[in-house]
């Protein structure tokens, strides 16, 4: 019988790697997290994932008020990822403080709770309705429209997203972790990162959708009812991948969530390498809703195969100059500090290493390593 | 609960203008009730597809020679269905389910008129099944655009006392849609109860005429409605529509978790599409 039911434990046998990582103050025992807008508040999720086991949910942002939304269509498929003009439809803080936050709690969940606003004083109201609550971290969604700067996205301003970020700080828990999630639709997003953080921002989540299109060649007319939508999935993976790139270079000490289209552990590999700090699997939950938790496996199995024994040694390691001693790589064959492959019988030291066992991977390692040798 | 099952396919077949896909799925069939769902993934596991497909359950079967199976219908109308009518015996596939709100049933027995539309007649069959165990009278209205997009006409046949079929161009049964002819069929069989399953103006017609049944007094319907979704487990929020509570506030609800089964009086019809200046957190 060849069904499983997933999620698959893949994690190899006796491998000890430290998937903790530090978001400021907050220390996540795993280094995947949920992306906003694509876990709910995570209960949905439940059913397929041990949610406890990842760093954590980044629940959908969450507004003062009770929001309806956007008329539908609010979706559309796209190559490789997804349109969406939800309209952050929600509860409002309240009803999400007493029964999606709570629920968080109750099942050992780590929150990282995502807020949105129309103007910067709904931002500090919401940071304050969030003080002393059980949360991990704070993420600020500032791709919202200010109402106060004729519907001008705070995310596009360096001004209006500092004045955002120096609300959120001012309004919550001392010593909260406060990450900034930016667009990537700026001409510098280096200049917006450095303003958040000047401002407060522990960190800073990259990156958020970007505005793209569809139009419905039956009806002649775009096809989501808010005309235009935020695009996701493994389409922005590079952009994604790029504003970290870039942002890890400019504040190298800042703490980055990397999110675009992971799916997979090398994918979140890859974030990692270019300077996230942890990572957020997002638009990749609706196609796989195990996703999360399969991702944290696969990345231990990356970072077990490269001969990596923790996450924080290998985030921004694809920075380091090219003079340097080349870090270990798989196609080159296990260095000596490295568990050799169970399957690489053609080794003559393998039949007397002692870590053999500790190497005792399944079959998929063998896709693993031929997946990342197409993708380099 | 749902779950998500690497499950494989037993067979694809063409059934009329649709395709009938069975796969084995163990842990689906044995939770499943009339009128939920699945969620397929389409294009494999490095496809630029990423959106789950959402079929009706026509048929399960708890245990067999290859373990619990579910048996859905579909029509191909894009590159996914296209994907999945290319699919052949044992070739993987992922599937979570059952997903969504089943039919209500009655606790006593009811006549019942079952409504379909296309192939929106696949969870029907089921429903029959649990209907006529609990002792009710089932009589059966199928209506498809022309014949070979009737589906289940064999299957109604067998299950209900009575069934009419209506087709746009008259090409299998009365010409017309099911609306046409419901009205004669609560009168005869005394009707209890409507369920239907079908394209949302369909549904629509249906509950015009339902709410209009003996003399305006009305007649309670459930409804599987069909919208367009991503996720299918409740995360996404796309595929919601307007819907009436128990409070009588307008929320825009989520049809694959608080649905897909609504009873049609619930629904805001006149705000498909939209979202009403009176729902919960419509901006004002």
């Amino acid at each position: 019988m060849s069904v499983t039911l997933r999620p698959k434990s893949r994690t190899p046998r006796h491998v000890d790697v430290d998937m903790t990582t530090t978001l400021g103050s907050f220390v996540a025992p795993d280094p995947v997290f949920t992306a906003s807008g694509c876990a709910a508040a995570g209960r949905e999720l439940a059913t397929y994932n041990d949610l406890s086991l990842i760093g954590g949910i980044v629940t959908k942002s969450i507004k003062l008020h009770a929001t309806a939304g956007r008329a539908t269509p609010r979706m559309a498929e796209t190559p490789s990822g997804m349109l969406n003009s939800i309209g952050l439809q929600g509860p409002g803080v309240d009803v999400f403080i007493s029964r999606d936050l709570a629920w968080l709690e109750e099942h050992d969940v780590r929150a990282v709770v995502s807020i949105a606003g129309t103007s910067v004083e709904d931002y500090g109201k919401l940071a304050s309705k969030l003080r002393g609550k059980a949360l991990s971290m704070i993420e600020v969604n500032i791709s919202c429209p200010n109402v106060e700067d004729r519907g001008q996205v705070f995310a596009c301003d360096p001004v209006a997203a500092a004045d955002v970020i120096t609300a959120v700080r001012r309004s919550s828990t001392p010593g909260v972790p406060i990450f900034a999630k930016l667009s990537p639709d700026v001409t510098d997003i280096v200049a917006i990162a450095t303003a958040c953080v000047e401002a407060g921002a522990t960190g800073l989540s990259l990156i958020n959708t970007t505005l793209g299109m569809v139009i419905d060649t039956s009806t002649m007319r775009p096809l989501l009812a808010g005309m235009t939508g935020g695009l996701s999935g493994p389409a922005i993976r590079p952009m994604a991948l790029r504003c970290v790139w870039q942002v890890h270079a400019a504040l190298p000490d800042i703490p980055l969530m990397g999110v675009g289209g992971i799916r997979t552990g090398l994918d979140a590999f890859q974030f990692i390498l270019a300077g996230a700090s942890a990572i957020q699997v997002g638009t990749v939950i609706f196609n796989d809703p195990g996703a999360p938790q399969r991702v944290s496996q696969e990345l231990r199995e990356v970072l077990v195969s490269r001969g990596l024994s923790n996450v924080a040694e290998a985030v921004g390691l694809a920075h380091r100059p090219r003079q340097d001693p080349p870090a270990p790589t798989v196609s080159e064959g296990p260095p000596v500090t490295t568990p050799p492959l169970a399957d690489r019988d053609d080794r003559s030291d393998a039949s007397n290493s002692s870590d053999i066992e500790a190497a005792s991977f399944d079959d998929d390692l063998e896709v693993l390593m031929f997946n990342d040798a197409e993708d380099a | 609960m749902p779950v998500q099952v690497k499950g494989e396919v037993l067979n694809v077949k063409p059934v009329g203008g649709y395709y009938s896909m069975t796969v084995v799925a163990s842990g689906i069939a044995e939770r499943t009730k009339p009128g939920q769902f699945i969620a397929v993934a389409v294009g494999g596991d490095d496809g630029a597809m990423l959106l789950r497909r959402a079929f009706s359950i026509y048929s399960v079967r708890e245990t067999g020679v290859y373990g619990g199976t579910v048996e859905f219908i579909f029509a191909v109308t894009g590159k996914g269905t296209a994907w999945l009518s290319r699919q052949r015996p044992y070739d993987p596939i992922d599937v979570v389910g059952p997903l969504g709100r089943p039919f209500a049933l009655p606790r006593e027995p009811a006549n019942c008129v079952l409504v379909g539309g296309g192939y929106g007649s696949a969870p029907l069959f089921l429903l029959a099944d649990a209907l006529r165990t609990r002792g009710c009278r089932v009589d059966a209205v199928l209506g498809a655009s022309t014949g070979d997009r009737m589906f289940g006409a064999l299957d109604a046949k067998r299950m209900a006392a009575s069934v009419a079929f209506t087709t746009d161009d008259g090409s299998y049964g009365e010409r017309g849609r099911v609306s046409d002819v419901l009205p004669d069929v609560i009168d005869r069989v005394h009707a209890d109860v409507i369920y239907a399953c079908g394209p949302m103006p369909m549904l629509e017609a249906v509950q015009r005429v339902a709410g209009a049944a003996y003399g305006g007094a009305g007649i309670p319907t459930q409804l599987a409605v069909e919208e367009s979704m991503a996720c299918g487990i409740g995360v996404c929020m796309t595929c919601v529509l307007p819907v009436v509570g128990s409070d009588g506030n307008t929320r825009m609800v989520r049809s694959c978790v608080d649905g897909p089964v609504f009873a049609g009086d619930r629904i805001r019809w006149d705000a498909l599409g939209t979202v009403p200046a009176d729902a919960v957190g419509a901006s004002s």
